[in-house]
């Protein structure tokens, strides 16, 4: 049986705060989640979550008050583990006296590439980001989507198994944003795993296999984007234009919301058949009609909105 | 390129580019003034010391340019990584700490190592300069330089130690005390053994053996004067900082090991 991609077991992470006494606050709490070879896995959550602190623990840049992990069935203490992963820090800066082909440059060196390969790598990945006329401008005139586009080119370069992206369409334009969707779908169908925290909740839905929320440090659920909210039917959509000069019925006027020469109606389902059959008799014309049902966004904002207060770190005791 | 050295060389060539484009090597041209208005001064004011007026003047200028560069650049070496947070994407590769310490460490000696040699370079010629085509000092300047050196290196790996858990204002100031403490080691010592107090006694003796003698390096003088500096020193001072820099290296190693990079 082979490994699993990321094996989260219990990580916990308690930071030190205030000057003269210091206390501990909790920003994540016993994190257990396993990610399986070639998903995509998105990690959401609020500002303050622990997202982050959890891909900064999983990379080793911070270390664990307790809990450990593996990626591939190394500890994250073995810098072999290295290797096998990329990465995309939150809102990545590189050094900027280099240009991207550099920065790439330099770090294909730390994998151990031929100066052939390297050379091939390099220019792979920046026209993968669309970066290839920009490659030898200093990264010091980089705007910050560009910035965030050679943060992926870095993160890809070596073909790594694992890829974690921290917020990886922050900062980026439409055009942006469709391109790196491209890239995580390209990735998927290479077989590679995909470990993407973001909280922007309609890209979570339309290319993760599993997700999981986190907030206040703590897993709330995990699972399929369908499985994490209820399929319960909500209620019926129905889009429709008014006929010119015929009024709509007074109920449904009142109940519609306009926008443009558009009207937008939901309808519990059970009085679907009658709404329609108000429609037809004033001439309106039909656009749609869809079910509704609850969204990864809703069930965030629930969970958010059921916490009296902002989402930051627990305090956990003294010192 | 052996195993251990691969990725320290990979980040030292990198601090060294970084230098480079920071336009570190550029004191050079300020040197290249001083030491050519140098020349053409002490040629006409002095009778007969030009050459110890040269050497002794582009000695302590590489010293006093070194030490500058070594504090000033060495103190940013991690903390401006952090707080960049151009280190987050770097240690995501397969590369460990001790390695990024150490490559930092080789990057900025390398710097100075080139920063000094067109410096002394640049001592040579003024000498040539003022009248002595073949110079029986010379061998004597290029140990003295080598002397110096081997001071910033140990400098360097100093601010390093505290740049991985200090701010580089902190770290300028522990960096300069130690240095200062270590030129005036002897006296410190010297000054603990005239009292009769055994406390001071002991807190100058430690004082004396924890700071790096920095006074020992000072070759310039002796350079200076066309005496002969015995080869027993030379090695004496290169195990005397290599032993430092490996310990001061090994303990930055160890705290930046174990620091969480908020």
């Amino acid at each position: 049986m082979t490994a699993p991609a990321i094996e989260i077991l219990g990580l916990t992470k308690d930071y030190p705060v205030g000057f003269w006494r210091k206390r501990m606050r909790r920003s994540l709490d016993s994190l257990s989640l396993q990610v399986e070879e070639g998903e995509v896995f998105g990690f959401l959550g609020p500002n303050g979550a622990g997202k982050t602190t959890t891909l900064k623990l999983l990379m080793g840049l911070i270390f664990p008050t307790s809990g450990t992990a593996r990626v591939r069935g190394r500890s994250i203490e073995d810098v072999a583990m290295h290797r096998e992963i990329g990465y995309l820090p939150e809102q990545p800066y590189f050094y900027d006296y280099l240009s991207a082909r550099e920065l790439l440059s330099y770090y294909a060196r730390f994998h151990g590439f031929s100066a052939a390969e390297r050379r091939l790598r390099v220019d792979r990945s920046l026209e993968r980001v669309g970066l290839t006329q920009a490659a030898n401008v200093q990264l010091r005139k980089f705007s910050k989507g560009m910035l965030q586009r050679v943060g992926i080119a870095q993160a890809i370069l070596h073909e790594p198994q694992v890829i974690f992206l921290d917020e990886p369409m922050s900062g980026l334009d439409p055009v942006g944003r469709r391109e790196v969707r491209d890239i995580i779908l390209e990735l998927r169908r290479q077989g590679r795993t995909v470990f993407f925290s973001t909280h922007i909740l309609s890209d979570a839905e339309m290319l993760c296999d599993r997700v999981a929320v986190l907030h206040q440090g703590k897993l709330q659920g995990i699972g399929a984007p369908g499985e994490i909210v209820s399929l319960e039917l909500q209620g019926m959509e129905i889009l429709f234009e008014a006929r010119e000069g015929r009024a709509l019925p007074g109920g449904l006027a009142q109940r519609a919301t306009q926008t443009g020469g558009r009207y937008r109606i939901e309808v519990p389902e059970a009085d679907i058949y009658g709404v329609l059959g108000q429609l037809k008799d004033c001439d309106a014309r039909i656009l749609s009609v869809s079910p509704v049902r609850p969204t990864l966004e809703d069930y965030f904002f629930r969970l958010v909105k059921s916490e009296p207060h902002p989402a930051y770190a627990v305090e956990v005791g003294a010192r | 390129m052996s195993a251990l050295t691969a990725m320290p060389a990979v980040v030292a060539v990198n601090t060294f580019r970084e230098a480079v484009r920071d336009r570190v090597l550029y004191n050079l041209i300020f040197f290249a003034f001083l030491m050519m208005g140098a020349a053409i001064l002490v040629g006409q004011i002095s009778i007969g010391i030009e050459r110890l007026v040269i050497i002794n003047l582009g000695l302590s200028a590489i010293s006093a340019f070194g030490l500058v560069m070594a504090i000033f650049i060495g103190v940013g070496l991690v903390s401006k990584e952090i707080e960049k947070r151009t280190l987050y994407s770097l240690l995501a590769k397969p590369i460990r700490r001790w390695e990024f310490i150490a490559g930092k460490f080789g990057g900025l000696l390398l710097t100075l190592i080139v920063n000094t040699s067109v410096m002394t370079l640049g001592v040579l010629l003024a000498l040539v300069y003022v009248g002595h085509p073949y110079n029986p000092y010379a061998k004597e300047v290029v140990i003295a330089v080598y002397f110096i050196l081997l001071s910033l290196a140990l400098v360097t790996a100093l601010a390093l130690f505290f740049s991985c858990f200090s701010s580089p204002m902190l770290s300028t100031l522990f960096t300069l005390g130690i240095y200062i403490t270590g030129v005036f080691s002897e006296d410190i010592r010297g000054f603990g053994e005239v009292t009769n107090n055994k406390l001071l006694l002991a807190v100058t003796r430690v004082i004396y053996y924890m700071i790096p003698n920095f006074h020992n390096f000072n070759a310039i003088a002796i350079a200076s004067h066309g005496q002969a500096i015995p080869f027993r020193q030379v090695w004496q001072n290169s195990l005397y900082a290599l032993l430092y820099v490996v310990l001061i290296l090994f303990a930055a190693s160890a705290v930046f090991s174990r620091r969480n990079l908020k």
